[in-house]
């Protein structure tokens, strides 16, 4: 380069000597798995369709889109899911994790408000599939075995489909059109759901020549104890009278009604039995509120509701006009044991709420298909002993939820793909997680969490109307843009500012960067800096 | 949709939701990389990265009509080694002590040349600024010539071998000042504030920042380009070989300095303080100390916690005379 009268250096002449060559290390580029879609029973994805969501507008059809990869119901999740996503969320040790149950509930009513639909975009393989049960398994296996381009069957034997999603969870939960909207979306892939149509023997129904079978019937069955009880003493299960109260049935309980457990299915029960007009609604629970199974939301609104609890307190014998109380206190390991003080408890009704069984009679004795403690024998994929039947939701033993339920049954899809086409199930690698550790949290502006408001007490006494409202636009977008996107980039740019050695380039689309090794001293500022952990420092081979 | 919402405010650089306005010079590709690739300076150099966001800035807000000159120092030696140069900026350097004057006689002679279109950044080290370029830099300051001097504090004449300078810390152990014996490295009652010399010039504009704040460092480079006379920018660039902090903590090491009250980030016109930036998240002290090597004695064996709360109280003088834990008014 011919340089001007008295200039000696030619600028940016430095760039002949490549600084690389110091380096001991290296940064890299690294996307690692997330808490939020790690803990969710769904397998959803979840800083990636917040990541969608954040841009708002046509953003939220792509987050959308992104949620029915794995889950069909976003509307329904949104509400009834107890979010194990938020309870992993690394922002919870900031500040409050993301409210990504309600982001849910927003994108899932937007797709219905605004009749976004799925196609299926592969032939048809030909091949059929038939599906026990119509609950949040069976019509998530659907769904997605319809996307693979198979023939599927559901047969379900009630009169309409749902499962516990719809004689299970109360209307002011969820809303029954909600239900039948993203129901219906299902049935439009081409799904032949068969309605009133109890399976009453898994060899028969096999004998019809399916390719593969799917057994998600669920845990319909309340359970049972030993009560002393007279004569005149009302006691009903709880899951049958929510049941009963869904095909229009209304039950009479009386003015003052007792619960007996500590799930969600006894807290549904009395809030619904409020709702029927009953004065008094008392959960008598063996152990304290911190041991109850049921949820803290679901506790608090019952509370909010005027639900009465009896804790530390078990039912020894049911009169006429009431319940005979054993006060309980609990011993050094935490389990209750009885004190031998007993009281009265004023009731006109008892409804049992103490877990469900599985009504597994179509399984015939001698059967492949293996129960062991009422609940059906699986692999890791999901298959029953019995070829070419799998099964899951409630009928496998583990954690009930509708969301575990969704997850089941897009696995099962996947094993059933996998089984169709000769292959082994997939087996899920072992997920390399993001910590909380691994951010740089200055860099995040404080934001509080937005609270989805609540139906106003007085109406939650007498009506079914849903309880929860959903976000509007703007705080379901603040809400989302809340997300600290652990462990993936979100093009914030610090590494490209803050490399001394211009080191760092940005080489197309927003978060696409490389590091330009020939100047890069290693000096792992960018690791640092970066708000999201989304680099790491590797060793050079010296 | 207020800028609140987005994910992360603007703390970070840029952001794929945030408006373009409201990014920092340095997340544009479009910057000018004053100082670019295969510069000499260490591994993780506060100084360097300061450089290239301060005339980046100044580039951008002079339309690339600049003149820049250098103090000899680490700045000149690691970007100038014969036959190379790291600049794409016309630059010039001086002497150590003389680039105030230098500066002053370019913005003489632009004048004099009728090229009042073309702007001149002076910059340099702490030594070449607060001990041996002060006599220069006090007399263009009292002429208040259209100069902008940047000073590049990071506590010492680093390239020569860590010696002690008139802006290195109480306590700090540098080879002049080693804490060995009795000692606790560089002596209490020494040193001085140049942003508050420059102050008592009554000079037009004076502001300090830091290396961990990109966006407040472009603005009150923009500011500075947007008055006339004699500025004064004083920004602190933390120095792993001297400071003896890991490289990749410059930027941290930066932000605790002014999060523990220690290193005070304000802007002053005419002489009067005119905005402070509020500490956001307070820490100790010790949160700033234990991660430089410089400050080691004080926690190696019994530590002297004495010393420890004698530069806490110079912190907590700091937050009280500046009000750094105060919302600044200027503050969105």
């Amino acid at each position: 380069m011919k340089l001007p009268y008295a200039v000696s250096l030619g600028p940016g002449s430095s760039t002949a000597d490549l600084t690389g060559s110091w380096r001991t290390e290296r940064p890299v580029y690294q996307t690692l798995v997330a808490p939020c879609g790690n803990a969710c029973p769904a397998g959803e994805d979840v800083r990636t369709w917040l990541y969608l969501a954040e841009s708002g507008g046509a953003g939220y059809e792509a987050a959308w889109r992104e949620i029915m990869e794995t889950n069909p119901f976003p509307a329904i999740t949104g509400r009834v899911c107890y979010h194990p996503c938020e309870t992993a969320c690394n922002r919870g040790n900031l500040d409050e994790a993301v409210g990504i149950n309600s982001v849910e509930r927003f994108l899932g009513d937007q797709a219905l408000a605004e009749g976004w639909e799925v196609r299926v975009r592969v032939p048809a393989t030909g091949r059929r599939v038939l599906v026990i049960g119509s609950g949040p398994a069976g019509l998530s296996a659907a769904y997605h075995l319809a996307l693979r381009g198979h023939a599927v069957t559901v047969r379900e034997s009630a009169p309409a489909p749902g499962g516990m999603m719809r004689y299970g969870i109360p209307r002011y939960r969820l809303p029954r059109e909600v239900l039948d909207a993203e129901v219906d979306r299902v049935l439009a892939l081409g799904v032949t759901l068969e309605l009133d149509s109890p399976v009453t023997d898994l060899e028969a129904a096999r004998a019809e020549g399916w390719d593969a079978v799917f057994l998600a019937v669920g845990a319909q069955l309340g359970r049972r104890t030993y009560l002393p009880a007279a004569s005149a003493a009302k006691v009903i299960d709880a899951v049958s009278m929510l049941h009963d109260l869904e095909e229009g049935e209304r039950p009479l309980l009386g003015r003052r009604v007792a619960v007996y457990g500590g799930g969600n299915t006894a807290l549904d029960a009395a809030r619904t039995a409020k709702r029927l007009g009953a004065s008094d609604a008392v959960v008598v629970y063996r152990r304290t509120r911190e041991r109850m199974p049921a949820h803290d939301d679901e506790v608090a609104q019952a509370e909010q509701e005027g639900v009465e609890f009896h804790w530390l307190s078990t039912i020894e014998r049911v009169e006429p006009d009431g319940l005979l109380i054993e006060q309980m206190e609990l011993d050094e390991s935490g389990f209750p044991q009885p004190t031998g003080r007993t009281e009265r408890l004023a009731a006109d009704s008892l409804l049992l709420a103490l877990g469900q069984d599985t009504d597994l009679s179509l399984i015939g004795p001698d059967s492949g298909c293996r129960v062991t403690d009422g609940s059906v024998e699986t692999d890791h994929a999901f298959a029953t002993g019995l070829p070419g039947v799998f099964a899951g939701g409630d009928v496998v033993a583990g954690e009930r939820s509708v969301t575990v339920a969704i997850g089941h049954g897009r696995r099962v899809a996947q094993s059933i793909d996998a089984w169709l086409a000769g292959e082994p199930a997939p087996r899920p690698a072992a997920p390399d997680l993001a910590p909380y550790e691994a951010l740089n949290t200055w860099y995040f502006e404080d934001a509080a969490r937005t609270h989805r408001p609540l139906l106003e007490r007085a109406r939650r006494s007498s009506t079914f109307d849903e309880v929860v409202h959903g976000l509007d636009a703007d705080t379901a977008l603040f809400e989302a843009r809340r997300c600290l996107s652990c462990g993936s980039c979100f093009s914030c740019d610090n590494c490209y500012a803050l490399c001394p050695d211009n080191a760092v380039l940005k080489i197309g689309p927003p978060g696409e960067y490389e590091i330009d090794l020939d100047y890069c001293k290693g000096c792992g500022i960018c690791v640092e800096e970066c708000p999201a952990g989304a680099i790491r420092m590797d060793p050079e081979e010296i | 949709m207020t800028t609140t919402l987005y994910q992360i405010g603007t703390f970070a650089a840029g952001n794929r939701l945030l408006d373009p306005a409201l990014r920092a010079v340095q997340s544009s590709t479009e910057r000018g990389n004053a100082i670019t690739s295969g510069h000499r300076a260490c591994r993780g150099c506060g100084e360097a990265l300061a450089a290239r966001v301060v005339l980046d800035a100044a580039s951008r807000a002079t339309g690339g009509r600049m003149v820049t000159v250098n103090a000899t120092g680490c700045l000149e030696v690691f970007s100038t080694p014969y036959p190379e140069s790291a600049w794409q900026v016309p630059w010039l350097h001086s002497l150590f002590g003389n680039a105030a004057a230098v500066a002053s006689g370019v913005a003489a002679a632009l004048r004099a040349t009728g090229r009042d279109d073309v702007r001149v950044v002076a910059q340099a080290g702490d030594g070449g600024t607060v001990d041996i370029g002060l006599g220069c830099l006090s007399g263009m300051f009292e002429r208040n010539d259209d100069v902008l001097f940047v000073c590049y504090d990071n506590q010492g004449y680093m390239n020569t071998g860590v010696q002690r300078s008139g802006a290195t810390p109480p306590a700090a152990s540098t080879a002049t000042t080693r804490a060995v014996g009795p000692s606790v490295g560089n002596p209490f009652g020494t040193g001085k504030s140049l942003p508050l010399i420059a102050m008592a010039h009554e000079i037009p504009y004076v502001a300090t920042a830091t290396v961990a704040d990109l966006h407040d460092l472009e603005a009150k480079v923009v500011t500075a380009m947007s008055l006339h006379g004699a500025r004064y920018l004083h920004v602190l660039v933390p120095c792993p070989l001297g400071w003896g902090s890991a490289s990749a903590e410059t930027i941290r090491v930066a932000r605790l300095a002014v999060q523990s009250g220690l290193f005070p980030v304000f802007e002053a016109r005419d002489g009067a303080v005119t905005a402070t930036t509020a500490i956001r998240a307070q820490v100790p002290v010790e949160d700033y100390l234990r991660p430089q090597t410089r400050f080691d004695h004080l926690f190696r064996g019994d530590g002297r916690p004495d010393v420890v709360a004698a530069l806490q109280e110079r912190a907590d003088r700091n937050i009280a005379r500046f009000g750094l834990l105060e919302e600044s008014e200027e503050t969105p």
